[in-house]
């Protein structure tokens, strides 16, 4: 084990972005055009720094898995984004909005870039209202807020409940300027499947052309992974069928540390799952629980339909628990909280896995009208998947995986522990600790793309001396056939067992234990469990079709084999963090009332595993320490 | 959720690739749950043939919530199917009969080739938005965001037509294969709001002469790709486009 250095700067947590960004060292913009970037995914961290380090003059290679840039997952974000404007003058600041971030990672994030975050807030919703980004008005024509989780004031703008679409579309547009100014070149339908090192400096990429099946050999002078997070670990999630950890594994393998892999965010408001074939969850966004009332029948076993249940036997749990904070509690607190209502036996609906989100004294309050205007599309949604009207009768919802708080570890610069290899947005770890709150991520992604990383990366490059090299170098022909009989192993395999089956079995496996509420003999069981899954995989796994042409199984088949490494060394890091934090919940350490009880004497740090091959248990711990100088440690508390 | 089960014939377009000819297959289907998604009864069908050694049939999909666009299908010869205001990932199958045969087929226009199966190449649509979908603004160079008020009305409207998700329905609904509606929700995006302005009188010209080059046909007149917009976008939007043409 080592101690990490996170390269935070010196001086005091007001002052450290602005002498940092005087102190780094910058390109001439006549050298800029001699430098190439290489930018993996498309979405609101990929997207904004691809455009924004083309506008500066370099040469940008963008690559996403999709058919096209503006359908990378950023889309589907619904709610808003966070920014400390203060429109509402209700006491908000960036000071209070770095303090909220902190507090509601559970002390668990770094509270230097935590603040960066909070000071660009204010400048991503300049941009993006720059650029036509749509944004909810009021009637006299300014800008629109409204409140959201694990806070008590009104930040958060939004665009009805697409939020993320339209700030996606927003970067899209940014970087469509810079291809039509032959800045940008994008590779559309790539994934990319193995990082390539040159003296130890990431320089390169291999990936797969979806269509052809070719592989092909990228190179440049830095590396963005902007590729977002690992939730479909779990099979059941609010992640598109097509987010993975694939790219950003392949660089844990090739010597990047990962970082508080068990961070996993459950969100509280999902439609609950109805069957087997069930392939993917979808979130009501957190905003409705400005309007929506969240509550189960006071007794186990009430069958009666919800409008036949009168006040008296309705139980508010969340209003009744935390009177402060009420609905509007932070993501860990409502998902636990439904959970353990569940588990009592008085959860609704034909499964009586769920909770109500009842909008019924919002609506005989403000009208259906209001309502309407504020979450329209959502209200559309819901009624089109579960053919139930919520205008008419209250949503049943449960928590679902939503987002991972984990990812690749990287220093105050947004580099990772490989030298030119930076982790964008929601692929690293750095801002959110253990739980992330509402309308952060689409901030966070889009402050790294637009705000940090153009400065970073230029300070990496001004600062180090590449060797000269192109595609044809040695290192990429090692990359490449890695990764080619990595993909002839699957094919040969020729088994029984669908990809989508394994996947399932993993999925189960986690939520089980490791998902809401986790204990060490559950981890350790999943960890069993998970190496049969994976040598069931690489025995019977059966992916039809050719690898010469576009093959959705084999696609699948690669990011499951990744999935399955990565949820061990979730549950190995779940394991290892006696101690429960946010969305992290050991069932080992909690209050007497049921609250997650950090441990700060002996976790208060950063899990940064590093990659000692096949066998995950054998994966070396190495601890960054948190320091809170400016956020004084507390139980959170939001009675 | 009242679940309940239906039987399909299914009459599904393969094509090995561009280059080869396609042609329809015929697959039936069992035990369909009426709470199944269109595609998650795609998931089943691809399950089936996976277990009897064929090759699943491809189809483009990602977020399944009728966000991202990337979904398509011409289901019994509607765009995203029967439903109105729906992509292909939001239609359930609750809107169809036991017994019903369900004609499944690429979205076909020129300028969206076939890929394999019912998967097309839809990259022309990104070729028209780099030829001037955006305002020319770097990053770093905004003023405050409340310093040009918007009046709610144009906002509002804004928002309507950026609300594309760009799948491409209203190419396959039309019978031109035109991608008016496509160009116009852009167009009127920007021709409503402040920051748009000055690149207005180029950007409509721009972004058309790219669509008529890519391939796509004039506007039908028709009005169907109006009518197969999962997003509702109006067809006043065309309108605002014909009439930016001539400012």
């Amino acid at each position: 084990m080592t101690i990490l250095d996170g390269k935070v700067p010196e001086g005091d947590v007001q002052e450290k972005w602005d002498k940092h960004r005087f102190k780094m060292k910058l390109v001439n913009p006549a050298n800029r055009k001699k430098y190439t970037i290489i930018v993996v995914g498309t979405g609101l961290a990929g997207g904004s720094a691809a455009a924004t380090l083309a506008e500066q003059g370099y040469n940008v290679k963008s690559f996403c898995v999709q058919d096209s840039p503006r359908r990378a997952h950023s889309i589907a974000a619904q709610g808003g984004i966070n920014a400390a404007k203060n429109y509402k003058n209700d006491g908000d600041s960036v000071w209070r909005l770095f303090y909220d971030t902190v507090k509601g990672g559970d002390y668990r994030s770094r509270e230097a870039n935590v603040y960066r975050l909070a000071q660009v807030s204010n400048n991503i919703i300049d941009q993006c209202v720059a650029q036509g980004v749509p944004f909810a008005r009021e009637y006299g024509g300014l800008l629109d807020n409204r409140s959201f989780g694990g806070a008590q004031v009104s930040r958060t703008f939004y665009a009805r409940g697409q939020t993320g679409q339209q700030l996606l579309l927003g970067a899209y547009s940014a970087m469509n300027k810079m291809v039509d100014k032959k800045q940008i070149e994008v590779f559309a339908r790539r994934e990319m499947l193995g990082l390539v090192k040159i003296d130890g400096h990431a320089r390169g990429i291999i990936t797969r052309n979806l269509v052809t099946g070719e592989m092909e050999k990228h190179h440049g002078d830095a590396v963005l992974l902007c590729t977002g997070g690992y939730g479909n670990v779990f099979y059941l999630s609010t992640n598109a069928m097509n987010s993975n950890a694939t790219a950003a594994w392949r660089c844990h393998k090739s010597g990047a540390y990962f970082a508080n892999p068990c961070f996993t965010q459950i969100h509280p408001t999902c439609i609950p799952v109805s069957g087997e074939y069930q392939s993917k969850l979808t979130l009501m966004s957190e905003s409705l629980r400005n309007h929506g009332r969240v509550w189960v029948p006071k007794k186990a076993g009430d069958k009666r339909a919800p409008n036949e249940i009168p006040e008296e036997d309705r139980d508010y749990y969340l209003e009744r628990i935390y009177p402060s904070f009420g609905n509007l509690v932070p993501r860990d607190v409502a998902s636990r909280n439904a959970k353990k209502v569940v588990d009592e036996g008085r959860g609704v609906g034909a499964t009586g896995i769920a909770v109500y989100l009842d909008f019924g004294s919002a609506i005989e309050r403000l009208g259906e009208d209001f309502i309407r205007e504020k979450y329209g599309n959502l209200f559309a949604m819901y009624e089109k998947i579960t053919n139930e009207n919520p205008y008419k009768v209250p949503m049943k919802i449960y928590p679902a995986v939503h987002y991972t708080m984990g990812g690749l570890w990287v220093d105050y610069n947004l580099q990772t522990s490989i030298p030119g290899l930076f982790a964008l947005g929601e692929a690293n770890f750095s801002d959110h600790g253990a739980n992330r709150l509402g309308a952060s991520a689409l901030m966070q992604g889009l402050a790294d793309g637009y705000f940090v990383a153009p400065y970073t990366v230029a300070n990496y490059l001004a600062s180090t001396e590449l060797s000269k090299a192109d595609a044809n170098h040695s290192a990429y022909d090692e990359e490449m056939q890695k990764v080619k009989s990595n993909i002839e192993k699957i094919k040969s395999i020729q088994g029984s067992t669908p990809v989508d089956h394994i996947h399932r079995d993993l999925g189960k496996i986690m939520w089980e234990y490791c998902g809401m509420s986790r204990n060490a003999e559950g981890l350790k069981k999943a960890i069993t469990e998970i190496q049969q899954l994976k040598q069931k995989f690489w025995s019977d796994v059966k992916v039809p079709g050719d690898t010469n042409n576009l093959n959705q199984e084999l696609e699948k088949a690669g990011r499951v084999a990744d999935f399955l490494e990565l949820g061990e060394l979730m549950c190995k890091d779940a394991l290892d963090r006696n101690e429960s934090c946010g969305g992290h919940f050991r069932e080992e350490s909690q209050t007497e009332e049921g609250e997650a009880k950090r441990d700060d004497a002996n976790f208060s740090y950063v899990a940064a595993w590093e990659y000692q091959g096949d066998n995950i248990s054998e994966e070396l711990l190495h601890k960054e320490p948190l320091e809170f100088k400016d956020v004084p440690l507390t139980q959170r508390s939001y009675k | 959720m009242a679940e309940k089960t239906i039987s399909l014939k299914l009459k599904v377009w393969r094509q090995k690739d561009a280059k080869s000819e396609g042609g329809f297959e015929d697959y039936s289907l069992d035990s369909v749950s009426t709470d199944m998604s269109f595609l998650e009864m795609m998931d089943v069908l691809n399950d089936k043939l996976i277990l009897e050694g064929k090759e699943p049939v491809n189809f483009d999909h990602d977020c399944r919530e009728g966000i991202c666009g990337m979904c398509s299908m011409v289901i019994n010869g509607n765009p995203h199917g029967p439903q109105t205001a729906t992509t292909t990932c939001q239609l359930h199958m609750r809107k169809f009969k036991d017994g019903d045969t369900i004609y499944i087929e690429p979205f076909r226009a020129t300028a969206f080739p076939v890929v394999k199966d019912l998967v097309v190449d839809r990259s022309s649509f990104d070729r028209i938005q780099q030829a001037g979908g955006y305002i020319s603004v770097n990053t770093g160079a905004a003023q405050d965001a409340n310093a040009i008020p918007v009046p709610k009305p144009d906002a509002d409207e804004a928002f309507e037509a950026a609300t594309c998700i760009g799948c491409g329905a209203c190419v396959a609904s039309c019978k031109n294969a035109s991608a008016m509606l496509f160009v116009s929700a852009k167009v009127s995006q920007y021709a409503l709001l402040p920051q748009g302005q000055p690149e207005r009188k180029d950007r409509a010209k721009k972004m058309l002469a790219k669509m008529e080059e890519e391939g796509f046909g004039a506007c039908s007149n028709t009005g169907s790709c109006s009518a197969a917009c999962p997003k509702e976008i109006s067809l006043s939007t065309i309108a605002r486009m014909n009439r930016e043409i001539f400012k």
